[in-house]
């Protein structure tokens, strides 16, 4: 493709920072923000009115993983490109950290305190994954992709982690690994059998994996099958949350005036479960324009992805969509009662920094593959620009 | 080039597939939210409110009991105490316990509040939710109460109260009758939610137990809104219940009183009864308890000294106690062979001072013998040899069948629940308990009362009641019926309830027991009554505890105060008064008392003429009094 081609625009390899501001995605901004706000106005009447119990941290939290998009928006997206294997690497060695500390405390280890913050390095794995995946597809024919013989990598890339993860253990997050990065295999070519291979080889590993489980997984597995098999245990959770869910019906029961969320009757009310909270008092109408707001997101996150003219950015930005998308899904179907409880939060809502400075990171790296849309990437580095 | 072109559509194409897999896993969602919040919302609503709103029970204040003039004698008095609410007490970053410690510590200097108690308060303290208020004392006096409402400000975590206990004007004269409340055990059934509350009381005994569930009222409720933890949020809605009912008994508290003073520290037990309406208008137990006590709780050394008692304080002997009738059964053994024709009025038997049967002597009490004595004179000096004879020629299943229709040996159905029935044996009996064949010996014992037959005080007094009527059943009653239907004066012999006696054979009885007293041969002629018109006919008895022995018969029987209490005899008497017609009647036994005519006698007569000065069964509380206007009179 000649330069003429594409016309003057593209000519121009290396933005202005005055450039990439101005070609920021005001749009995609808004719609993450309006959605933390509603959160926000959740936590607000959780809290009973009062602003210091968790708005105000959640607001804090919000302003700083604004920042970090921000910052990682404006980053070249190549840099990102160059980074994607060594945030991968780091990831995966802090995972195995963790992991080995875990064992020495028994329990349930999943942060990693590196002074001044401590970090999820479960997280960081979430993002590093989709970048590694995409610099690896990237850089491999669609021919490549649909052989199996360079499928094993990509197939490690993703397995490690999420065994690493699952030990922990977190069966949420190794799920949403799991999942995502069988998308990026997905549009990255991998022919549909394999799929179905994995899928029928996941299905005859069940009965093993049953036993690497642990009680209280298990539990949550059998309750989800059941819930009335011990509705003040190990079912309180999801029935209650049903409750609150039926009773808010279409209207919902108004601002502040949830019965079950104020009054305790939900666990968890302001993190995993906070979707019930909003469901009851904002009711179905409330919930489908939140509904609405996430589909928005995810359309933005697919526009960017179908515009951008290097792989590495289409895979990156339906990458992080789709994250975001599994997040979504995983916390409303657990929260209903169609799935198994895993710790999944409901994202840009839920009370907590993880989350939020993960996914924030994320559409940083969406919004730099849209400022950065028009670039194009050799395969190799120093190779012809495709 | 065409490596790019083939990625990118391969790309698109699957995006395609990606997003048309969301939209159904997103649609998936929506039918769920539609499931739950529009097709299952009212049942799920229904769920939430049950979760929040707790139905919270009031207990209503229980019923009195007063008497038949409309005295209080069971009522309720406002209980002062102090609560400690733990999480009112709290200082932040401190412990519990400790924060509630300084209060008890601070409550001490205004109330007398030893070590115990507080060791008691704070061990409820780690037990119990912070939010649950603890009894810290109960019963203060009026004192102090204000001076702690006066510091309430000083004393965070502090609340005054008023609670609500049983109290029992009359103490004890009227424990055994009235009975007690205590607080509900776990034998109790479950048949009422109101039974769950904390510190409810139940009718234990007595009339509190009898009428328990009239007393109770209906609980109120308050719809409160509670959070996961049980906490009260606010209150949503009350419901007022009903207080429990008053009940009236027949008891004339004041002759009861009378009653039980005059009895003293005598084992004893009494009833007076109305001899027309069957009202009971004065039960006594003797020794008795103070039934304020039980409502309070009672200590271990309390409890201990109550059941050792050996006067057995306890027990209402009233109608728990069996004691061998004596002499006092003579005029049944004189009704059976009157009414059967074995024997008639004009029976004459020569008393040489006791008869042989086989070869057994059966004494008389006189030793040098009565003479002949017809059967008016048999019953005024008690003759035993006379009944002897009587019972010897009627034999035992007829007395029997007299006792029976007298009421003796069976309860009267007070409802007081610890009621005795007595024992009036038969052959058939005798046969079927000990497996052996009645004696004819054994017929000359219970012609004079003793042996095997075995009554109450009460049905005594009823006994002497329907010998007094002229032969009419009645049946006691403790309770007063709230609306009586006015009764038709009736007739001895056309009533339905009459025991169908000779009036003939009755009045020759009757003239036995006007002699006992009021003829100078008659053996209570020192317990006559002396005021004109106030006359009372009687009969005394005194049944032996143990056998005397050949002995002790020939040297004499020993002085009374030799003999150790409980071997001495019982002391029986039973009366009633005017003579002219008959409103009164009363039973006294005295355990172990000696003399029936000496001791029982000269009580009967009192409590007779006390009851007939106050007309006691002629006065009604004003609540009942359009319901009876003129009392029951026979024509």
């Amino acid at each position: 493709m000649s330069l003429s081609d594409t016309g003057l625009r593209l000519t121009k390899v290396e933005l202005g920072f005055g450039q990439k501001i101005a070609s920021l995605n005001w749009g995609l901004i808004l719609l993450l923000t309006g959605t933390t706000g509603f959160g926000l106005l959740v936590l607000y009447s959780l809290a009973g009115g009062i602003t210091d119990t968790w708005v105000e941290k959640q607001a804090v939290r919000f302003a700083l993983g604004f920042s970090a998009m921000i910052i990682i928006a404006l980053i070249d997206i190549r840099i990102w490109l160059n980074l994607a294997y060594v945030a991968y690497g780091v990831a995966l060695a802090l995972l195995v950290g963790v992991d080995v500390a875990g064992y020495a405390s028994m329990g349930a280890q999943r942060w990693i305190d590196i002074g001044i913050i401590s970090l999820q390095p479960s997280e960081l794995m979430k993002v590093s994954l989709v970048l590694a995946l995409a610099r690896y597809f990237h850089e491999h024919t669609l021919e490549e992709a649909q052989s199996l013989k360079w499928l094993f990598v990509p197939v490690v890339m993703i397995l490690a982690p999420a065994a690493l993860v699952l030990v922990q253990p977190d069966l949420g997050t190794a799920t949403l690994l799991l999942m995502c990065g069988a998308t990026l295999c997905f549009l990255a070519g991998v022919r549909i059998w394999v799929f179905g291979v994995a899928f029928a080889a996941a299905a005859a590993m069940v009965p093993l994996g049953w036993q690497f489980l642990h009680d209280y997984q298990k539990n949550r597995i059998l309750t989800f099958l059941d819930p009335e098999r011990d509705p003040l245990g190990a079912g309180y959770h999801i029935l209650q949350s049903k409750i609150a869910l039926g009773a808010g019906g279409i209207f919902g029961r108004g601002f502040r005036e949830g019965t079950q969320s104020h009054l305790s009757f939900l666990p968890e009310m302001q993190t995993d479960f906070i979707f019930t909270t909003l469901a009851e008092e904002f009711g179905m109408v409330g919930a489908l324009c939140l509904l609405g707001l996430y589909v928005c997101i995810l359309a933005y996150g697919m526009a960017i992805a179908l515009r951008s003219r290097n792989h590495f950015g289409r895979l990156v930005a339906m990458g992080i969509g789709t994250t975001f998308f599994c997040y979504v899904f995983i916390n409303i179907a657990m929260v209903t009662g169609l799935l198994p409880v895993v710790g999944v939060p409901l994202p840009l809502i839920s009370y907590g920094g993880t989350a939020m400075v993960t996914l924030m990171a994320g559409f940083g790296l969406v919004i730099s593959v849209y400022i950065h849309r028009d670039i194009r990437i050799p395969r190799r580095p120093g190779g012809p620009v495709s | 080039m065409k490596r790019e072109t083939g990625r990118y559509k391969t790309f698109s194409r699957r995006s395609a597939l990606l997003v048309g897999g969301q939209g159904l896993l997103l649609s998936a969602l929506v039918s769920r939210l539609y499931y739950l919040q529009v097709i299952r919302s009212e049942e799920y609503r229904m769920l939430a409110d049950e979760n929040r709103i707790s139905l919270r029970l009031l207990a209503p204040p229980r019923g009195l009991i007063v008497d038949r003039n409309g005295e209080v004698v069971a009522g309720n008095m406002q209980n002062y105490r102090v609560l400690l609410v733990p999480e009112q007490a709290k200082r932040t970053g401190e412990k519990l316990a400790v924060s509630a410690d300084r209060t008890l510590q601070a409550l001490a200097k205004l109330i007398p509040l030893d070590d115990f108690q507080r060791q008691r308060v704070l061990r409820e303290v780690g037990r119990k939710r912070e939010f649950v208020p603890i009894t810290v004392a109960e019963n203060l006096t009026w004192e102090d109460f204000s001076r702690i409402n006066v510091h309430a400000p000083d004393l965070p975590g502090i609340v005054p109260d008023v609670g609500e206990t049983r109290h029992y004007p009359l103490g004890s004269h009227l424990a055994h009758l009235v009975g007690y409340v205590a607080p509900v055990s776990e034998s109790d059934p479950i048949d009422d939610p109101m039974l769950e509350l904390p510190g409810f009381r139940i009718g234990r005994s007595g009339v509190e137990r009898k009428s328990d569930l009239l007393l109770r009222g209906k609980a109120g409720s308050t719809h409160v809104e509670v959070n996961a933890h049980g906490r009260v949020i606010r209150e949503l809605k009350r419901v007022a219940g009903h207080p429990g009912r008053k009940v009236a008994i027949t008891i004339d508290a004041h002759l009861q009183e009378f009653a039980t003073n005059r009895m003293g520290e005598e084992s004893a037990g009494a009833a007076v009864i109305d001899v027309f309406t069957g009202d009971v208008l004065a039960l006594v137990s003797t020794p008795s308890f103070d039934p304020t006590q039980f409502a309070f709780g009672l200590s271990r050394e309390e409890w201990n000294t109550l059941v050792t008692h050996p006067r057995k304080p306890l027990l209402n002997k009233a109608v728990t106690g069996q004691y061998p009738p004596g002499s006092t059964f003579k005029m049944v053994v004189a009704l059976a062979g009157l009414e059967g024709g074995i024997i008639h009025a004009g029976h004459r038997v020569f008393c040489p001072g006791h008869m042989t049967l086989g070869d057994r002597k059966f004494h008389c009490w006189k030793r040098g013998g009565h003479g002949e004595l017809t059967l008016t004179e048999g019953i005024e000096q008690s003759c035993d040899v006379f009944f002897y004879d009587v019972a010897r020629k009627v034999g035992i299943d007829r007395i029997a069948e007299m006792a029976t229709r007298f009421g003796l040996g069976q309860t009267t159905d007070l409802g007081l629940g610890t009621e005795r029935p007595g024992l009036i044996p038969t052959r058939e009996w005798k046969l079927k308990r000990t497996g052996e064949a009645w004696q004819a010996g054994e017929n000359l014992v219970a012609g004079i009362g003793q042996g095997f037959v075995l009554t109450t005080p009460l049905q005594l007094a009823a006994m002497t009641a329907m010998l007094a009527n002229g032969g009419v059943r009645i049946t006691p009653r403790l309770v007063l019926p709230a609306d009586e239907p006015l009764a038709a004066p009736w007739d001895a012999d056309t009533d339905p309830r009459s025991l169908k006696l000779s009036p003939g054979n009755l009045a020759a009885v009757r003239e036995g027991m006007v002699r006992v007293v009021n003829s100078q041969r008659g053996t209570g002629y020192a317990a006559r009554i002396r005021d004109k018109g106030f006359e009372m006919a009687g009969k005394s008895g005194t049944a032996q505890v143990r056998g005397i022995s050949v002995a002790e018969r020939d040297e004499g029987l020993p002085a009374i105060d030799t003999i150790p209490w409980e071997h001495r005899d019982h002391a029986l008497f039973v009366g009633y008064a005017p003579i002219g017609s008959p409103r009164y009647a009363c039973a006294v036994v005295i355990e172990h008392g000696g003399g029936g005519s000496s001791v029982a006698g000269p009580m009967v007569r009192d409590i007779l003429l006390q009851a007939q000065k106050t007309e006691s069964g002629r006065r009604r509380s004003r609540q009942f009094a359009d319901a009876v206007p003129t009392p029951l009179v026979p024509r």
